[in-house]
This record gives structure tokens, sequence and C-alpha cells, in this order.
């Protein structure tokens, strides 16, 4: 084999700390090499062309690029040699960037691992074989996990786009947390009046199936082909007969149900519609508090029911979807306000989140949109605000910032003295944060034309007295100590990852991070992909962000859908096992083994029994090859043979 | 064994201490990325590591371990996804069974099992990689060159290879 070694230098990410120029002299000592030459970016347009241009002059075979991450520029790399005519896979990356030169700055020792790396992808090349790709069809239907904002966005593309989507939510209704919200910043635009046509429209739209009240089971398959089992939880009344007429609400005895859509404020009825412009508009009967399913006694809401449809002897029931594409929009949840101790949240009743305050201030919560405190109903004269909650702080286990809470704060309190002239607003924060169109104008308009007072310092303690909350911390711009005597007291809870969130990670086979969020397949330019092909992500499971945000990130995960489905069929990767059938032994291990059913057996002229690999289900996870005993069993491309050459490189 | 090193350090020119050497077989979907995040995040690392990347830790052979110890490598590090955050599902819950009957097996052929660890690292956590390579490089550093197989070794030292936790 003739082949050809080109040593990256990325301008002087690598060439400061690896001297690309010995490197690449070093590499002409290795065996087979016939070219080696150094270059300012290789990645780039003259980069490629002098690689193209390499391969011809000196009749190459294969390449070795040593640059950055494979995971970067492989693909960019490949085309580069296929171009020249070669086969795609005749192509090795040597991790010199961030495997070398961006984790140390020994110079001379650096070299030398930057030298041993190409040995070892030399060695590897040697050894490789041309492989092809087969196509397989791709099913033209799309999942939409989580019908908040961001899922419905996506759903609502794919849709107009043609496309058949299937949507899933844990809820009894699509909305999300945007349901929840009175107005949205910095346009103080009503949340539900530009929200609640998009429901509709979800449910009015005949290519999109939803599953509400239901959550994902499992998932197998790959990118084209998933199959998805999902798990639709008893509502123990029969949707398809059910009218949403409410009947049932108004005469179920058992009123002291927790109320999540009003995120406990006040208490619903045990048989429940969340609200009044649910999507879809169905009851559900609550397990836990219903008197009936508890205390066998009750059967109210059966025989007030119109339309018969009340059913008690329901169960769960596991429905299959396939799919060949996934977008996941399962949100956030808000921080638990009872961590800070302190602050007295769960404790004062007075003393509330500011997903409940935006309850407060809906008209379809539980005061009718009258600002009055959950404790005595009385209008509130001064209000403070906390920011930070749950966000900026490692003491608590988030460092992060919510993105969102300086911003709504400034809404909330400047909705607040819109409903009530006379009531006081304090505001006391760490530092503002408004980056976005409009947003900063808005902090300034609360400031200035609202005469909201933003107090800069941090809370120390909340504590009652006599009806009232002094809120005491310190106001480090003025330099004193702070006590507001406080009749409601909002904390603007950070957010964090969506409960079960790790969970449905592992049943998709994506990565996360330390605090559940989703991790995209490149922070800048890859940020609605996942690691997994064919799954992608909305909204701000993959991390903070406002509404404007999560709804542009819905439509480019369902342009990237549109993408991979404006195409019948789909490349598959031809990096998967092969079985040599003279050296099988028919032991059936590798069957057994793998996790994708990908082997099988299959008869020959002789009557006898080899294992063969369906190389279009095999997604090239290379277990069957470490499982086989005679290692009949090869991953291609990355043989039992290629890898002992890349050790056999390195210790040399 | 040695001699592409020594070769190599008297092309650069100058004298240093020899370096160890490390072969880590990576997984591409968590730790190699977990490598590369340590990178882009400039976290520092000692040099001896040489990293090969193989798509699952499924794919592990245990004999990849053993023939890298016996060619002349002074440690092995294998690192994959975290148990059931497989990309393929399970292959890592293979591996860590392969893996942990492989560490009671060292001994057997006069292999310090110290100078082999596997351990779990996600993409996102370049962090914990930094602090797993600099710990793992500091043992095999104590350990000093790994003598492969042709070491005589007395009685005491042998049985001491199965003290080891």
């Amino acid at each position: 084999m003739r082949i050809g070694v080109f040593i990256c230098k990325c301008g002087t990410n690598i060439a400061n700390t690896v001297d690309t120029e010995a490197v690449a002299r070093k590499a002409l000592e290795y065996p087979d090499v016939v070219y080696a030459t150094d270059y300012m970016y290789t990645c780039s347009e003259p980069g490629q062309e002098e690689i193209r241009e390499a391969i011809i002059k000196n009749r190459l075979q294969g390449v070795v690029v040593a640059a950055c991450t494979p995971h970067m520029h492989e693909p960019t790399f490949r085309r580069a040699v296929e171009k020249a005519g070669l086969n795609r896979y005749m192509f090795e990356q040597a991790n010199i960037r961030e495997h070398v030169s961006w984790v140390n700055k020994d110079r001379e020792s650096n070299t030398i691992k930057a030298m041993d790396l190409v040995h070892m992808a030399v060695e590897k090349l040697r050894l490789n074989q041309p492989l092809f790709s087969s196509k397989v069809p791709i099913n033209k239907r799309v999942l939409v996990i989580g019908g908040g904002i961001a899922g419905i966005q996506a759903a609502m593309d794919c849709s107009d786009g043609g496309l058949d989507v299937v949507m899933v939510e844990r809820e009894t209704t699509i909305g999300g947390k945007m349901a929840k919200l009175d107005k949205t910043f910095p346009t103080i635009d009503c949340s539900s009046c530009i929200l609640g046509p998009k429901m509709v429209d979800i449910s009015q739209k005949e290519n999109i199936s939803l599953h509400a009240y239901s959550e994902i089971e499992s998932v197998s398959g790959y990118i084209g082909n998933f199959e998805v089992k999902i798990r639709k939880k008893a509502t123990y009344v029969d949707w398809n007969a059910c009218t949403g007429c409410g009947e049932c609400t108004q005469k179920c005895p058992s009123k002291k149900t927790y109320d999540k859509f009003n995120e406990g404020l006040g208490s619903t009825t045990a048989i429940n519609i969340p609200f009044p412009q649910a999507i879809p508009k169905r009851a559900r009967i609550n397990a836990e508090s219903c008197l009936y399913l508890t205390k066998g006694k009750c059967k109210k809401c059966e025989k007030v029911c119109p339309a018969d449809a009340i059913r008690f002897d329901m169960e769960d029931e596991i429905i299959t979807e396939d799919v060949g594409a996934i977008v996941v929009a399962t949100g956030y949840d808000m921080f638990d306000y009872s961590v800070y101790g302190e602050y007295g949240g769960g404790r004062y009743p007075d003393v509330i989140t500011s997903l409940q305050y935006e309850r407060i201030l809906s008209a379809s919560g539980p005061y009718g949109g009258h600002i009055v405190r959950p404790s005595d109903g009385k209008e509130p004269r001064n209000i403070v605000f906390l920011s930070c909650v749950g966000s900026r702080d490692a003491s608590v286990g988030r460092p992060y910032c919510s993105g969102v809470c300086c911003m709504y704060i400034a809404k909330q309190a400047i909705i607040t003295r819109d409903h009530l002239p006379d009531c006081n607003c304090y505001v006391s924060y760490m530092d503002i944060r408004s980056p976005g169109k409009n947003y900063d104008e808005f902090i300034r308009r609360a400031q200035e034309e609202y005469g909201i007072n933003y107090i800069r310092g941090r809370v120390g303690k909340i504590y009652p007295k006599d009806d009232r909350l002094i809120v005491q911390g310190v106001d480090t711009l003025m330099g004193v100590q702070m006590d507001i005597e406080a009749d409601l007291v909002v904390l603007a809870t950070g957010l964090e990852a969506s409960e079960g969130a790790r969970e449905l990670a592992e049943k998709l086979r994506i990565s996360y991070d330390q605090y559940g969020w989703y991790m995209e397949s490149h922070p800048k330019l890859r940020p609605v992909e996942t690691n997994t092909a064919g799954v992608y992500l909305a909204g701000v499971c993959q991390g903070p962000k406002d509404i404007p945000a999560s709804v542009a990130q819905g439509s480019a995960a369902a342009a990237k859908v549109q993408i991979l489905f404006s195409r019948d069929t789909i490349e598959t990767d031809p990096q998967v096992a092969l079985v040599n059938e003279r050296v099988c032994i028919s032991c059936g291990k590798c069957i057994e083994v793998c996790p994708f059913g990908a082997i099988q057996w299959k008869t020959l002229r002789d009557g006898s029994q080899k294992a063969e690999v369906l190389p279009t289900v095999c997604q090239g996870c290379g277990l069957c090859n470490a499982t086989c005993p005679p290692k009949a069993v090869q991953l291609q491309h990355c043989t039992d043979d290629q890898i002992l050459a890349e050790v056999n490189a390195v210790c040399e | 064994m040695n001699k592409k090193r020594d070769m190599m350090i008297s092309e650069t020119g100058t004298q240093r201490e020899k370096e160890i050497k490390i072969i880590g077989f990576l997984c591409n979907w968590c730790s190699y990325g977990g490598a590369d995040t340590a990178g882009v995040c400039r976290f520092k690392q000692p040099t001896d590591l040489r990293i090969i990347r193989i798509p699952c830790t499924g794919r592990m052979d245990p004999l990849f371990v053993v023939k890298s110890l016996i060619y002349g490598a002074d440690g092995v590090l294998v690192s994959g996804c975290h148990p059931k955050d497989c990309h393929y599902a399970v292959g890592n819950l293979y591996a860590r069974r392969r893996m942990e009957l492989l560490k009671r097996f060292l001994p057997f052929i006069g292999i310090d099992t110290n100078r082999f660890r596997y351990t779990w690292v996600s993409a996102s956590e370049g962090q914990l990689w930094q602090q797993v390579v600099t710990e793992f490089s500091e043992e095999i550093h104590r350990l000093g060159p790994n003598a492969g197989l042709n070491e005589k070794m007395d009685a005491e030292t042998a049985l001491s290879l199965f003290n080891t936790k």
C-alpha cells in the first residue's frame, strides 16, 4: 500500500505545542508511507485540494490525516479522499489536537505522542479494506416526545411539510409549561392566546396522532426505522366517548385532590380536566384520590356522565409505533424551593414559586386572575421577588444560570403594578441578565416606567411577623441592611431537568450532562442533533432557554427531520461485522449477545449452519467480535488485527 | 522493546526521563468524546496516554489488555459509557463483567493488577477524564516501567500481586 500522511498545524492550535514538521519527517520512516507533509489548515479547501493532488501525483492508496478529533472532520476528509478516487474508508485520522496539543504544553512530549498516534493510524490503515454502503428505506413518520411549545412547534412544522407525526405527552393535556403562564415577556402577549390556536391545530391536523397521558416504554431500532413502545396510562375514562363536558367534575365529591396544573394552589376534584383550553379536552380520574378506586364506594361520575365514558376497570395499554426519526422536547421542571430552608418555601403559605404566582395572575387560575395571598385571600401591598433561587449557586448543585428568571420577574412585577397600582414591588437580584431582542429595554421599563424597586444583594432570611413576612438581606449597592415587610414573597425558582429525563435518555441512547440536560452533538454547530443518528432535541430539555429560543429549536429540529426524510433511502454505515464461514464453529454465541438481532443462522449447501450478519441491521458495536471464541466474526474497519497493530505501534 | 522511544528522544536532541506508555481503549460515543471535551476545555493532562478508539467497550477482548501489557505497555486504561447509558444498549455491561474477571486473572501471569484500570466517563465529563488520566498516570509512574513477563520474581513478590485491591 502507498500511504500519504498529512499533519495539520490547525493554525497555531497544534503547531504551537507540536513540532508538526518533525512529525511529518518521522512519518516517512513508517512502513508503506511514501509521502508526508504538514499544512496550515488541512480541512480548508486548499488543504483538501492538496490531499487530492498528492493522492493523484503519488498514486496514494491510503491517507492518514493527523489533526483534530475525528468526531469533527472525519466526514470532511473521507469526502476529500473519495473525490480523488479512493474508497472513503481508506482513511484514518489521528487526533493530535484534542488529545495532544490542547491538553499539555510540553512541546517535546507532545511531539513524541503525536508521532506515536500517527504511527498507530498508519499501522491501522495498512490493514484497511475498501467498504461499500448499502441502502435501507426510511419510514417517513416522526415521533415527537413532549407536547410543550417546542414539541408543538416541531410537530406542526413536520405536519405542515406533509409528514405523519406521532406526539406523546406525559400529562393529560399538551401545552406544557407555557400553558400555565399568564403573559410572556417582553411583549406581554397573553400566553394562552398565542399558544391556544397552536394546540387546537395539533388536535385537528389529520396527520398528527396525539397520545396524551402516555409515556415512552422502550425504543429499539435505528435511524430511519425506530420501533417505539408507548405506555398509554389508564385514565379510567374512555376518551373516545368522553366529550369533555365537565359534568363529572361538578359532581365528584373528592374535592381535595392536589391540583397539579395550578401548582398546588387550591385543590381540585379526583376526576378532572386540567383547564378549559386543554387539548385533548378529556377527563381523567386520579386513582389516588378517587373514592371508588381507593375505598370501593361512590361511582358518582359514572351516574352523571351523559356519554357513559367512565371505565373503572381500565388498565395501562402498550402500543407500538414505527417511526423514522425522533424529536425529544421534554422540557423542564422547577427547582424545589424548599431546599433553601431560610426562605421558608413550603412552610409559609405566602412564600410561593414564580410558577405559582403565574397561576395567581392567570384569569384561568385558582383566584380568577385577582392578585391575592394564598393564606388569607387579601390583596398584597408589598411583594418581594427573589432572583436566583436554584440558579448560579454551586452550594445547591445548580451553578448554571436559568436564563429566564430575570425577565419573568420583570414581567410579573409589571403585571402586578398594572393590576394593583398601589402595590409596591421589590426585586432582590444578584445581577440582571437580559440579553435578547428588546429584553434590556423591558427591564428598564420595569424600573423607570413602572417604578419597580430593584435592590442588588442577597436575601439571608425570611420570617413571619404578625400576618406579614420580614425579608431580611443586604443591599450591596447602598451597603446597608435591608428589611422589607412583605405580604407576599415570590421565589424565582430556576429550571432543572425534567423528572425522568435521565431514564428517557437511557431508552433513547442519548447522552446527558451532570444536571440531566440532554447533550447536543456539537455545542455550536450541531445544536439540535444528538450523537444518536435520527434523534433530535428541541426546547429546554437541552438546556435552559426562553420561549423564542425553544420555538426556534423546535423548527430547527423539524427542519433536520425534513432533511433526513427528503431522501427515500439512507446509506448504512458499512463498518459492520462480517462472519468468516470457514472459521465459524456454529456455537451461536454471537447470535445470543447481539443487542440488535442482527445475526442469524444461515444454512450452507452441505446442510451445516453458520452465523450470518445482516449488514443493514448491524450497528457495528463489535460485541460479537469480542465474544466469538474462534474470532470468526470480525468487525470490519476495527478488526482484532487492526487493534493489535495499533497496540504494537505504541509498544514497538 | 524501548528502542523506538530512545531513538525519538535522541532525535529531538535532549536527555529526558523515559516516558511511561499507557494505552487507552476508549469507546467512541462516551469516553472518546469525554477526552475530546477535556481537550476543548484545555484540561491539562500528562502525555503518557495513547488512545485507541473502539466503537464500544463491548468490543474489548480482554486479550487486548493482556497483549498490550505483554508487548510492553506500562499501563492499560479502558473507558466507556456509564452502565445503562451505552450507545448500543448493553455493550458496557458485557465489558464490565469481562474486565472484572480479567482483573482477577492478571496476577496469575505475573502482572500487577494496578497496571490495568477500567472506568466510565461520559462525553460531557471532561473534568472527570482529566482526573482519571492524571491519577492513572501517577499510579503507573509510581509502579515504574513494565518489565513484562520476563521478570524473575521471588515468591513473596508474586504472592503480593494477589493482595492488591
